[in-house]
């Protein structure tokens, strides 16, 4: 069925109002995203890593969650999601399931996923339990105060990375988890974000988490604070991440890699890094080459992603 | 019908899991409890059991898989040891404090530092405050019976606390003993079937585990935490009569072994309990008033049974199979000698730890330390309180 914007916004929503995530804040955005993206009348049980999203929306005695919901700690979201999982499979043999389609989701930040729960998340794809893990990638550990991640892009400007007369921010470039997620050899991995009416998002979130087995959707997911913008900018950020091919819009389906959109114009990188605090001192004179630097990694994991995708294979799936 | 089987204590407990047939096993290897997940992969294999077998990467996943089956109503185990048991501390306490009743079975070797993989009680010990009911094993056959009975303590309803059921590392774990098994059916009967109040899957209603809890609820959280570890006692007491009731072996927080008329008594936990019997016959033998306490429950700490036990003995020795690296004594000195304050007439009371690593210890170390007793009651002098014995060197040794 083809993306109905309006009829989608209707639906009930799972994720609600009332929790305390900052204003422009991607992390809520993948929140309700990902829940509506759930077939009315199937169940859910979401697990989330610590981070952002588990302070802000359940903060005792509040919920902000509709659907089961458990917390348990940072880098362990996907390995207890495993055992709820591994119970439904077991209850439901043993005759002591509700007759409900029941979907396991899990919410991590980046640094639950690309770092301290990498472990737990490679091996709960590895083992292949049927849940679909969403990283809202907002690029650096911000619910401790913007500190760099595995995730945190080259010279971006961080409270473990500041910005120094030695210094012009981190050092190493981002770790491409989507990728690695993706030699797991799982049947769906995805790259999307917040741009248009959702589409991509939305058609992502549901091909994940109606595929059976492990699935991973990377949703790049910006942080007013971490990224220092105004609330207004999030959705043009999000339109310049993919426009420049910073955020390439991809999903990979049992092997095979299919880019879901190609720029008309691939614009220069510094569009991008114009509209963020964390990038600021890289336009300061002297500091040309970093610029420089950003644009042939941004040039380099571009070819090689239309590589992967076949120069010609934008016809996708759609 | 009970039978009589050669088991080790890794297969007694593998073989009670599969007699109770739990929901969910996560599984890690790790010396030397890796042999209850092999038996146990074995009884899947053979389609023997009906669990979901979870093979995660780490001890941590392991809990952390075991706190997620658990949240959704499922009945959910893991086996462990020493820095195994390490790695899932942080999950202890989340587990403890989700008030999830989830059974481990803890095979005690010491935690690394340099690495060794032989039994000592460190690895539970740095555990004891993490909110597990912690029950102990001095051979085979209590391993098995403590296991059939920990999930009934640990899912009473005003307990709902997860459970370690210890037994010592290759003593017990690797030692074939002959033991009495229990009939499938009276063993399912008695451990009955799981019925959580509410769970994430499954329900009318959903439900909200592992919040973000502020400064106005989270001391309340706890203080029912702890409530609940003072209701385990009397689930431990409950059940365990139930065990005798239908399987005839008692059980209750500690052993007295010969305390009726004690005068020196040792009270220490696990395996050495049977070569400290066998000193005590001999001791007794030779005219002395000797007596054991063999600690079969550390948490909840049975503080006011323990006191009373040692109320009319004159001196005693707590051994700790744990360093506690307090520069006063181990855990469980701590605990005996707090115990022991209300006493009008306390015994003297020192520590020994003993056994660290593996370091063996024989009936004649044992006879050591009643000697010490005694040599402390002829002169009324306590002299050192903090003990190590069994080193290779004699001139390190107090005893």
């Amino acid at each position: 069925m083809p993306y109905n914007h309006k009829e989608e916004l209707s639906k009930p929503e799972r994720f609600v109002g009332g929790h305390r995530l900052c204003a422009g804040c991607g992390a809520g955005i993948v929140a309700r995203a990902m829940t509506r993206a759930l077939d009315e009348g199937d169940k859910a049980v979401i697990c989330n890593a610590t981070g952002c999203v588990e302070v802000s929306t359940f903060t005792y005695p509040y919920t902000s969650w509709e659907d089961s919901y458990i917390h348990s700690a940072f880098e362990n979201a996907a390995a207890t999601c495993g055992g709820v999982e591994a119970a439904f499979n077991v209850l439901k043999r043993k005759g002591k399931m509700d007759g409900a389609n029941y979907k396991f989701l899990v919410l991590g930040g980046d640094g639950g996923t690309y770092d301290i729960g990498f472990q737990s998340l490679s091996g709960a794809m590895e083992r292949g339990h049927d849940m679909t893990y969403f990283c809202y990638d907002n690029e650096a550990y911000m619910n401790t105060g913007i500190q760099r991640s595995g995730s945190t892009p080259r010279f971006a400007n961080a409270t473990t990375t500041p910005v120094g007369s030695a210094s012009t921010g981190k050092k190493q470039n981002k770790k491409d988890l989507t990728a690695i997620m993706v030699a797991h050899g799982i049947p769906y991995a995805a790259q999307t974000t917040f741009i248009g009416n959702f589409k991509d998002l939305h058609e992502k979130a549901h091909r994940a988490i109606y595929t059976p087995g492990p699935a991973f959707v990377n949703v790049m997911a910006p942080c007013p604070r971490g990224w220092q913008y105004s609330a207004e900018m999030l959705p043009e950020i999000c339109r310049l991440a993919v426009e420049t091919c910073v955020w390439p819009l991809y999903e990979v389906i049992e092997g095979r890699w299919y880019l879901n959109y190609m720029p008309k114009k691939k614009l220069p990188v510094e569009e991008f890094l114009k509209t963020q605090g964390r990038f600021r001192h890289m336009f300061k004179p002297g500091n040309e080459w970093t610029i420089e630097e950003a644009q042939k990694y941004v040039d380099t994991k571009w070819e090689d992603l239309l590589e992967k995708c076949g120069r010609d294979s934008l016809t996708a799936i759609r | 019908m009970s039978r009589r089987d050669r088991l080790s204590g890794n297969e007694a407990v593998a073989y009670a899991m599969k007699q109770i047939d739990p929901d969910v096993f996560a599984a890690f290897p790790i010396t030397p409890s890796t042999e209850i997940p092999q038996y146990f992969a074995q009884y899947v294999a053979n389609g023997q059991v009906n669990t979901e077998y979870v093979t995660v990467e780490s001890e941590h996943s392991s809990m952390s898989t075991c706190i997620g089956a658990e949240a959704a109503g499922a009945r959910a185990v893991t086996a462990t040891s020493s820095a195994g048991l390490a790695y899932m501390y942080e999950m202890l306490y989340v587990a403890a404090t989700s008030r999830l009743p989830i059974t481990l079975a803890c095979v005690n070797r010491t935690l690394t530092g340099p690495i060794n993989i032989n039994n000592d009680h460190s690895d539970a010990m740095g555990a004891r405050d993490s909110g597990w009911i912690q029950i102990y094993a001095e051979n085979n056959q209590e391993a098995y019976d403590n296991y059939l009975q920990a999930m009934r303590i640990a899912e009473t309803p005003d307990v709902r606390l997860p459970i370690m059921i210890c037994q010592d590392g290759f003593i017990t774990s690797h030692a074939v003993e002959n033991i009495l098994l229990e009939d499938d059916a009276a063993v399912k009967a008695f451990v009955g079937e799981y019925r959580p109040e509410a769970a994430l899957i499954g329900r009318e209603s959903p439900l909200a585990v592992g919040p973000y809890d502020t400064c106005p609820y989270c001391m309340e959280h706890k203080v029912m935490e702890a409530e609940a570890m003072k209701n385990a006692k009397r689930a431990i007491l409950d059940v365990a009569a139930d065990f005798e009731r239908t399987f005839g072996r008692k059980y209750g927080f500690f052993e007295e072994y010969r305390m009726e008329d004690a005068e020196v008594a040792l009270v220490l936990i696990g395996s050495t309990a049977g070569t400290a019997k066998a000193c005590v016959e001999d001791l007794r033998a030779k005219g002395i008033k000797a007596g054991l306490i063999k600690l079969r429950v550390f948490r909840p700490f049975p503080m006011e049974e323990i006191a009373r036990a040692l109320a009319h003995v004159k001196a005693c020795a707590v051994m700790d199979k744990c360093e506690g690296n307090s520069a006063c004594g181990g855990p469980l000195f701590a605990e005996v000698r707090s115990a022991c304050y209300d006493l009008p007439d306390r015994p003297k009371l020192i520590n020994v730890v003993y056994g660290l690593a593996g370091r063996d210890c024989p009936v004649t170390d044992i006879e050591r330390v009643y000697r010490h007793l005694m040599r402390i009651l002829e002169t009324g002098e306590t002299g050192p309180l903090y003990i190590h014995m069994g080193q290779r060197t004699a001139e390190e040794e107090v005893l």
